[in-house]
């Protein structure tokens, strides 16, 4: 009995240290990102490198996502004979969840695996080493612009696939199935709000940017140097950034539109 | 002659495990003084140490006059300015071309003009006899030129202070001849002091001004490459005679080979 509370007590105390390590590091993380603006270039190039190699993904699925939503939201509308409000209902799932979700799930695995195994082979080949031996900090010079990158290139590419989830939900509703165009913008336009719908959801997708970016950096950061240490921290950059984004996501709908 | 770096009574451990124990070395100015000693000996350990990489558990080190481990994260980098590391397998930024390596450290702590620092980055990849391979990337040049163009960028900004971590390992005896002759020359010709870590014997003793040979994470021996080849003492015989009997056993301590093959009897 005495072993088994002993256990839980070294548990819990084990999680509070972890917790303690991801917190001191994200303010190290966000104590560097001021002086990191003064090297814009490096950011640019980060952003190029997470956001633009992403976009491919995040258009291709935008439009499908857009597509099944008019398929199903037709199904179900059809059956109360509020087929105009098909436009409402695909934008704003994608305002509100859709877009930021499925884009920070996607971003996590396109972006997210890709920059944890690039800083965990840096620090397996001791190049984050040899840059503090050239007294340089490796987490301003490396770490802060990939995070700059991720927090500005989220919710860019957020927005870029509800928009092309519009066009999808449009081309199945519209002129596949024949919902009325002026209905399907007309209520579209009526119903969204923008600071309501369209800001808390770019307002979201900051958020998992956020979540996803630091998660992944700090994983690579944090990895064994060894390749298996390179793989199991990319493993366990996406499942924490998909848990985080999820569990975040239920959090900021609560608080959002709670009414 | 003064020492640029001093190191006095350390102590350090990974865990319970502990690697190095009552350390006390000088590395006088202007000198390049070697540390020599088998694997696990506990020699890269200083370097990093020194560096400031690792934090001792008792013990000093400093650096032209600063203990290291007394600064902040600000002065440790001022102090990380005077020197220059090459790492055991060079630490290029395999993002980055030959040249843009080299000019790493100009780049980052210098505003000199992009010509000024093309024409320095040129002058050290020459010196290294890269500078024909300046455009290459780092998956284009082999293990001998990922060491020198390491060279060339750890010695970018004159260090005072120049550390190799076993510069000759895995080189064929040409790159290895060339390295050392270029190791002696760099610290001559920028008047610097450097600290070579190698088990090579013949190469470092053809180029160091004194050598510490160390075991169990402490100085056994220390003088001249010629005193230490004259000398008696077991450990460097064995180690610069490539002896496989004397005070380092081949075979990792344990069980013997009968016990552990049922047959019982002393090993």
């Amino acid at each position: 009995m005495i072993g088994f509370v002993g256990a839980i007590g070294g548990f819990i105390l084990d999680v509070l240290a972890r917790m303690g390590v991801v917190s001191r590091s994200f303010l190290r993380l966000v104590g560097r990102l001021p002086g990191a603006l003064r090297r814009p270039a490096l950011i640019s190039e980060q952003i190029h490198f997470t956001g633009n190699f992403s976009l491919l993904i995040i258009i291709v699925s935008g439009l499908f996502v857009g597509m099944v939503l008019a398929l199903q939201g037709y199904y179900t509308l059809s059956q109360f004979g509020a087929e105009e409000k098909l436009g409402q209902l695909v934008a704003l799932s994608l305002l509100r969840e859709l877009g930021p979700v499925v884009t920070a799930l996607l971003f996590a695995g396109r972006a997210g695996t890709s920059l944890t195994a690039e800083i965990g082979l840096m620090k397996a080949g001791e190049q984050l080493a040899a840059m503090e031996m050239m007294a340089v900090n490796p987490i301003q010079r490396v770490l802060a612009p990939r995070f700059w990158a991720g927090l500005i290139a989220m919710p860019v590419l957020a927005t870029v696939f509800s928009a092309i989830g519009v066009i999808g939900g449009y081309l199945v509703g519209v002129q596949l199935i024949g919902v009325d165009e002026g209905a399907f913008w007309s209520q579209m336009q009526g119903n969204i709000d923008v600071r309501r719908d369209v800001l808390n959801g770019v307002l979201k997708s900051f958020i998992f940017g956020t979540a996803v970016t630091f998660t992944a950096l700090f994983q690579g950061y944090e990895a064994q140097p060894t390749p298996e240490g390179v793989s199991r921290a990319t493993t366990r950059t996406v499942v924490i950034s998909s848990l985080m984004v999820l569990g975040l996501d239920f959090i900021l709908t609560a608080l959002m539109f709670n009414k | 002659m003064s020492n640029l770096v001093e190191i006095r009574d350390l102590h350090f451990s990974y865990g319970d495990r502990p690697i190095l124990a009552n350390l006390s070395m000088d590395f006088p100015r202007g000198k390049l003084i070697a540390v020599m000693g088998g694997s696990g000996s506990g020699k890269t350990t200083v370097l990093r140490l020194i560096g400031g990489q690792l934090r001792p558990q008792r013990g000093t080190v400093t650096v032209a006059g600063e203990n290291v481990h007394a600064l902040d994260t600000e002065n440790l980098y001022r102090v990380r300015r005077k020197m220059g590391m090459l790492f055991q397998f060079g630490a290029l930024f395999t993002d980055l071309t030959v040249f843009e390596n080299v000019a790493f450290p100009l780049r980052e702590h210098t505003n000199l003009p992009e010509e000024l620092i093309r024409d320095l980055v040129l002058m050290r990849l020459n010196a290294v006899g890269l500078r024909n391979a300046h455009a290459l990337k780092t998956g284009e040049i082999s293990g001998g030129m990922a060491r020198r163009v390491a060279l060339a960028r750890a010695v970018a900004l004159d260090p005072e202070l120049i550390m190799f971590d076993e510069p000759f390992a895995g080189l064929d005896p040409i790159s290895m001849g060339v390295t050392a002759n270029l190791i002696r020359n760099l610290n001559d010709a920028l008047g610097s002091t450097s600290i070579l870590v190698s088990h090579d014997v013949s190469e470092t003793f053809g180029i160091a001004d004194y050598v510490y040979f160390m075991s169990g994470g402490q100085v056994v021996a220390s003088g001249t490459p010629e005193e230490l080849r004259r000398s008696s003492h077991p450990y460097v015989k064995q180690f610069v005679n490539a002896e496989p009997d004397g005070p380092v056993p081949f075979h990792y301590p344990g069980k013997s080979l009968a016990e552990d093959l049922g047959f019982g009897g002393a090993r």
